[in-house]
């Protein structure tokens, strides 16, 4: 299990180096530091000084891969790919435009994210499974056929639409929370429940469809028939039997999320003020902060290939016929 | 000419799709499996239902994508030969000039559906009784809305009630033309009378689900056609911020829509079909470099990449505004860029799809017999294997474009989408966001946002199911 665990990480750092080839390729290449500069300081103030200036201060001064001025392991680590990209592996992402260390904003801002994104997650998952379950219970009823159509439906509204008429019935008409911002301590609790009930209706739609297609197509298998023929009950038969089976499939598609939630959301944070990880992307993306859009890069696909893992792993839990030796 | 015809790249790919499609069409036509399959497709009801009002958005967004810029008048109307003409640097498509009235009638600012008046209260001038002018604050009139009921607005509920129930009969009329014109077709086409081919069609006994498509024909004129004829004199949904009509608005999104979901597709079929078809069918090294590049590209969060893509292809742009002549080349160059940052980041779900199912299939027996005969790969590739995961394709194509279309709202407002200037739901909603929060409320641009997006994605999303559906090998023998 743990040489598993050890060869798994090992087979990530490959894909690690390739995610910050990528976005290497895409911040230095694509465009130079030159332009970035240009972009950053405006039009007015654009010199040939400022633009060295604002690349000294950066560390953008340096070649791209290899440095020809410096001699033994500077040859490599003098340039720009090893100090802006390699060096994240160590935790080390520089500073965003405003001064601040990055690493530590993130450490700061992973709590307000988590405290939305972790009951949004298991309380969406509680009310998509009981409902699929229901619906699986009355197939091939009214019942059945006019949830999915609500499933469709409630699907194809824009999650934006769900947020924005949320805030307006809860928050504005009905005056229930506040419309948006963020709290420490035990107060939080107004202000990230509006974001939590919007992030799981908004969900509902189409994991209950997933799921439930998921217990149908395990109801059809002979041993549901065999459960059936000794004389459970359809109830029995559901949680006992066809819930259990049908969990490998749900976790393929559900523990890899769980390490992402500590990206927060990006929608939900900024609509609601909330100081997480999501919003912080966002105002990197609409400030052109490239440092802290490629430090986000990195720790996402990070939790990414955790949540792999972590998935893996999980299936020894559900099936133990899956072993790894 | 009048007109200079103005070829954007959105434009050549998005007829292009539709050559493709006819050409698909026309070639699976002549398969049997393809065709049972289609066959399938036509008898679900709620499939053809969708189709039908994915048609009415495809001939809006085609209508949308033949542009032109308009010959500016010369002097006093009057033009010697050799002087060279002078065009617009404005680029204008054919719905501009279908819905002219809508795009040149603009107002002040906000006023609501149908509206005589403005929606906020201004200071205005009013001749009293008395002849002197007086300065009271009250809602001015508009300019264009409701305009040739001239001074007496209290005739405007009589007025709209009127055109209403005209466009109603219109509608119904239409209506009952193409069931004539449909059982028409079955008369000729089955020779049997006119009570029976009113069966067939209405009950759809047999093959079609020719009931179905009446009946969203019907709903939609029923719907259009009262739009269509208010919307000349009155602004059927109100007007926005800068005084546009909504109705307008809503229907340019459309294009921009359906190039976001169909363009992309574009980009991502060759890039999953042709690399799942490489892993699965050599395997050995290719497999491996092959994994590896998608499950590097998947462990990057998807909205994270678009955003890094899309503020370098900004920055591109930014630093090179000499290679775009007009504004809207611009904008559709972005469009275009977006499509194809979404497409490279999103064909890995369907490459591994692709990639097992050919692992699958060249373990049978007919691609070994084929091998043993000493066919060329790519021959066995193009003959034996594509054709075979065609099915998996056609469900990925159908199923991605509604999640597409909700992506493109969801990255304008995070400033990520497309162009600002470029009308599409996403900018819709983000401008219309904050009107909620205003004193008296401002709601209809976000209700008409929400009406046509909500209706297109349903529409892909239930024609999507009927097709993976009839598709599908597993749920094909399921009622």
């Amino acid at each position: 299990m743990l040489a598993y665990v050890v060869r798994r990480l090992l087979y990530a750092l490959p894909i690690l180096i390739g995610v910050n080839l990528i976005t290497f390729a895409l911040f230095f290449v694509v465009n130079t530091p030159d332009d970035m500069a240009r972009m950053q300081l405006g039009v007015k103030r654009v010199t040939p000084e400022a633009i060295t200036r604002w690349k000294a201060e950066r560390g953008y001064d340096r070649p791209l891969f290899v440095n020809d001025e410096a001699s033994g392991v500077a040859v490599f680590s003098e340039t720009i790919f090893f100090s802006k990209s390699i060096r994240m592996f160590v935790g080390d992402f520089g500073r965003a435009e405003d001064g601040r260390d990055i690493a530590r904003e993130i450490v700061a801002r992973m709590g307000p994210s988590l405290a939305i994104a972790l009951p949004t997650f298991v309380l969406g998952l509680l009310v998509s499974v009981t409902f699929a379950l229901l619906l699986t219970f009355f197939r091939a009823t009214y019942l059945d056929f006019w949830g999915v159509v609500l499933c469709v439906a409630m699907m194809s509204i824009s999650g934006l639409f769900y947020i924005i008429g949320g805030q307006y019935l809860i928050s504005k008409l009905w005056k229930l929370v506040p419309i948006s911002g963020y709290g420490g301590g035990l107060d939080a609790w107004k202000f990230v429940i509006l974001p939590v009930v919007i992030g799981v209706v908004s969900g509902i739609g189409s994991s209950t469809r997933w799921y439930r297609t998921i217990f149908i197509e395990e109801i059809a298998r002979d041993y549901v028939r065999t459960a059936r023929a000794k004389g459970l009950s359809e109830a029995a038969v559901l949680f006992r039997h066809v819930l259990r089976n049908a969990l490998i499939p749900i976790l393929t598609g559900v523990v890899v999320v769980i390490p992402l939630l500590f990206m927060g959301s990006l929608l939900t944070e900024s609509f609601f003020g909330i100081p997480g990880l999501g919003s912080y992307t966002i105002d990197a993306i609409n400030a052109q902060d490239f440092a802290v859009v490629r430090a986000m890069v990195f720790i996402g696909s990070l939790l990414y290939i955790v949540g792999l893992i972590l998935t893996d792993l999980s299936y020894t839990l559900v099936d133990p016929r899956i072993r790894f030796d | 000419m009048p007109f200079l015809p103005v070829i954007l790249w959105s434009d050549v790919l998005i007829w292009l799709l539709l050559l493709a499609a006819l050409a698909s069409g026309w070639l699976s036509a002549g398969n049997p499996l393809w065709r049972s399959a289609w066959q399938r497709v036509g008898r679900s009801r709620a499939g053809m239902a969708s189709a039908t009002l994915l048609l009415a958005f495809a001939i809006v967004g085609l209508l949308d994508s033949l542009h032109y810029r308009p010959r500016l008048a010369a002097d006093g109307g009057q033009r010697t030969a050799g002087q060279p003409a002078v065009y617009a640097v404005e680029v204008l498509s054919l719905l501009d000039a279908l819905l002219t009235p809508l795009r040149t009638r603009n107002e002040k600012t906000y006023s609501e559906p149908l509206a005589t008046r403005a929606h906020a209260k201004e200071t205005i001038e009013v001749r009293g009784s008395d002849g002197r002018l007086q300065q009271v604050r009250d809602h001015p009139r508009l300019r264009h809305g409701g305009a040739h009921l001239g001074a007496d607005e209290g005739r405007r509920d009589a007025d709209v009630a009127g055109r209403v129930l005209q466009a109603l009969g219109l509608a119904l009329l239409a209506w009952a033309a193409v069931v004539l014109a449909v059982c028409g077709g079955v008369v000729r086409a089955r020779g049997c009378g006119w009570r029976l081919a009113w069966r067939r069609v209405w009950r759809s006994e047999g093959e079609f689900a020719w009931n179905a498509i009446l009946a969203t024909l019907a709903a939609l004129s029923l719907l259009a056609m009262p739009v269509a004829l208010l919307a000349g004199d009155y602004h059927v949904f109100g007007t926005d911020k800068v005084g546009q009509d909504v109705l307008y608005q809503v229907l340019k999104s459309v294009r921009t829509a359906l190039v976001i979901g169909l363009v992309t597709t574009l980009v991502m079929l060759p890039l999953s079909v042709l690399l799942g078809v490489l892993a699965g069918y050599f395997r050995g090294w290719v497999d491996d470099l092959i994994q590896y590049l998608y499950t590097t590209l998947s462990s990057i969060p998807g909205v994270l990449l678009i955003a890094a893509a899309v503020l370098m292809m900004q920055v591109l742009i930014d630093t090179h505004p000499q290679w775009f002549a007009t504004a809207a080349e611009r904008a559709d160059l972005r469009l275009l860029a977006l499509c194809f940052i979404l497409g490279v980041t999103s064909w890995t779900g369907l490459c591994r799809l692709l990639r097992g199912e050919t692992l699958k299939l060249r373990e049978l027996e007919y691609i070994q017999a084929a091998q043993a005969f000493g066919v060329s790969s790519l021959r066995i590739i193009g003959r034996h294997i594509l054709p075979n995961l065609m099915h998996i394709v056609i469900i990925a194509l159908v199923m991605d474009f509604s999640s597409l279309v909700l992506a493109e709202a969801v990255l304008s407002y995070v400033g990520i989408g497309v162009d600002p200037t470029m009308i599409s739901f996403g900018t819709m909603i983000n401008n219309a966001r904050l009107e909620l929060a205003r004193e008296p409320l401002v709601w209809w641009s976000l209700a008409a946002a929400f009406l046509f997006m909500f209706s297109l994605v349903l529409a892909a999303n239930l024609f999507a199911d009927a097709v993976r559906d009839a598709f599908d090998p597993r749920l094909a023998g399921s009622p």
